[in-house]
């Protein structure tokens, strides 16, 4: 090897010269940094209360977080402040990727994923974070869900069929499996209910957009028997009637799907059966 | 087994009973002072209770994003409480005082008045008005299964501002 290298140089010096020239390094090259990007602070107030002092009253505290160095999500800056800021800052989370619907939270106003969520990047704008509105906090942005899968539970969210097909799998037309596109994709993640002022004024009896879309895609569906039980059950003044067509849930869905259009088709369908 | 929880000792043990050969006494002292108590879950359902009597609920309306799906809805149900009050209010004063509350007086009593007090009075009645008929359309549009997806209801939303606009300009100049 040694010897072929050696011949070739013999034979084209001027190779070797090139070659030597494009691996030198200048002094000034030997110095340089790698170039930073600049400091872009930004504040975030975020909803705090914590249950071991709970006379105190819930505040905004403020952080502030340099963009450059954060992720460009809202949960990442939410990460990086409980990391590297404040350990106690509470908060769910889980995937990461909106499918979770763990991450649901009120950010500058508007209920929504916080995975989703773009960080605003102009520093004169402060962020505010609060929890989803007009819920029992837990702690800090955490708040307790117990009556929204409650009423999720209450209307049987599952396929109710007394006479499955015998030796195999229930059949569905293409027709009928597109009714449901739009109302199974949804993740629960309470975004559009707490979003609701008719949820926030009757929360004990109405049972929230989310629930309600979640009861028409089950009678929506052609392989379940129970529709008229299950309209039977929302036949009352509170259970679905106290939806006033705000569009405020469709509005803040994260997943772009629209539960004021489910529950108007539930109030057609109780109309003129 | 329960003194050990007690003490957080549990984890201590097992690497001391694991190396052996190094100060066992130093492994067995305890790194945090943090003492941990096992508690029946009936307790810990009290404990629950006791914290759930104490949450707030979190703010909603005033934090949340001006948005025009929840404020027509809100002004929906103002005008229409206004309109009502003034409907049930003038025909109950009719009921008690007819004599002063008859068309006669009225006429007489506003052709008193500046035409400025005329033109702001006539506004603050017929934009109300001409609101509250133009987005109870919307609803009926709506309950029909018509314009329900959310940039039906926002182009609805802004025609029935558009229409408010418009028939309050004529209502007043009538």
């Amino acid at each position: 090897m040694q010897s072929l290298v050696a011949r070739s140089s013999v034979l084209r010096p001027s190779v070797l010269k090139l070659s030597a020239r494009t691996f030198s390094t200048s002094s000034a090259r030997a110095q340089a940094v790698p170039t930073e990007k600049p400091v872009l602070n930004k504040q975030f107030k975020i909803y705090r209360w914590n249950p071991e002092d709970p006379a105190a009253k819930p505040k905004l505290q403020t952080y502030t977080v340099d963009l450059n160095q954060c992720g460009p999500m809202i949960l990442d800056a939410l990460i990086k402040i409980k990391n590297e800021i404040d350990p106690t800052l509470t908060f769910r989370r889980s995937c990461r990727e909106g499918i979770c619907g763990s991450c649901a939270m009120n950010i500058n106003g508007q209920n929504t994923l916080a995975c989703l969520c773009r960080i605003d990047r102009s520093p004169s704008k402060d962020t505010k974070i609060y929890p989803l509105p007009h819920m029992y906090i837990v702690k800090d942005l955490v708040p307790d869900l117990t009556q929204f899968y409650k009423q999720y539970k209450s209307i049987e969210p599952y396929l109710k069929n007394d006479n499955p097909p015998a030796d195999r799998e229930f059949l569905q037309s293409q027709e009928d499996r597109r009714k449901l596109d739009g109302m199974y994709e949804c993740i629960l993640c309470a975004c559009c209910s707490t979003s609701c002022p008719s949820y926030w004024w009757n929360q004990d009896e109405y049972l929230g957009p989310a629930t309600l879309m979640a009861a028409y895609r089950w009678m929506a569906d052609s392989r379940d028997t129970y529709s008229a039980q299950r309209k039977e059950k929302l036949q009352n003044e509170m259970s679905l009637y106290r939806c006033h067509t705000i569009f405020n849930c469709a509005r803040t869905c994260p997943k772009g799907l629209n539960p004021a259009a489910a529950i108007a088709k539930i109030k057609l369908e109780l109309a003129t059966e | 087994m329960s003194s050990t929880r007690v003490l957080g000792l549990g984890s201590a043990l097992r690497q001391a009973a694991l190396k052996p050969r190094v100060n066992a006494f130093r492994m067995v002292v305890p790194k945090r002072g943090i003492q941990t108590q096992s508690l029946s879950p009936s307790a810990m359902t009290e404990i629950l209770n006791s914290q759930r009597l104490k949450r707030p609920s979190s703010p909603h309306f005033t934090i949340y994003q001006f948005q025009l799906t929840w404020l027509g809805s809100i002004a929906n149900r103002m005008t229409g409480a206004a309109l009502s009050v003034l409907l049930y209010g003038y025909a109950l004063a009719y009921l008690v005082a007819p004599g002063t509350f008859d068309s006669a007086h009225v006429i007489e009593l506003v052709a008193g008045l500046p035409d400025v007090v005329k033109y702001a009075g006539k506004t603050i009645l017929a934009a109300p008005f001409a609101f509250h008929s133009w987005n109870g359309l919307r609803h009926l549009a709506w309950d029909t299964g018509k314009f329900l997806s959310l940039k039906g209801a926002y182009q609805t939303g802004y025609a029935v501002l558009g229409a408010t606009a418009v028939t309050t300009v004529a209502l007043v100049l009538m």
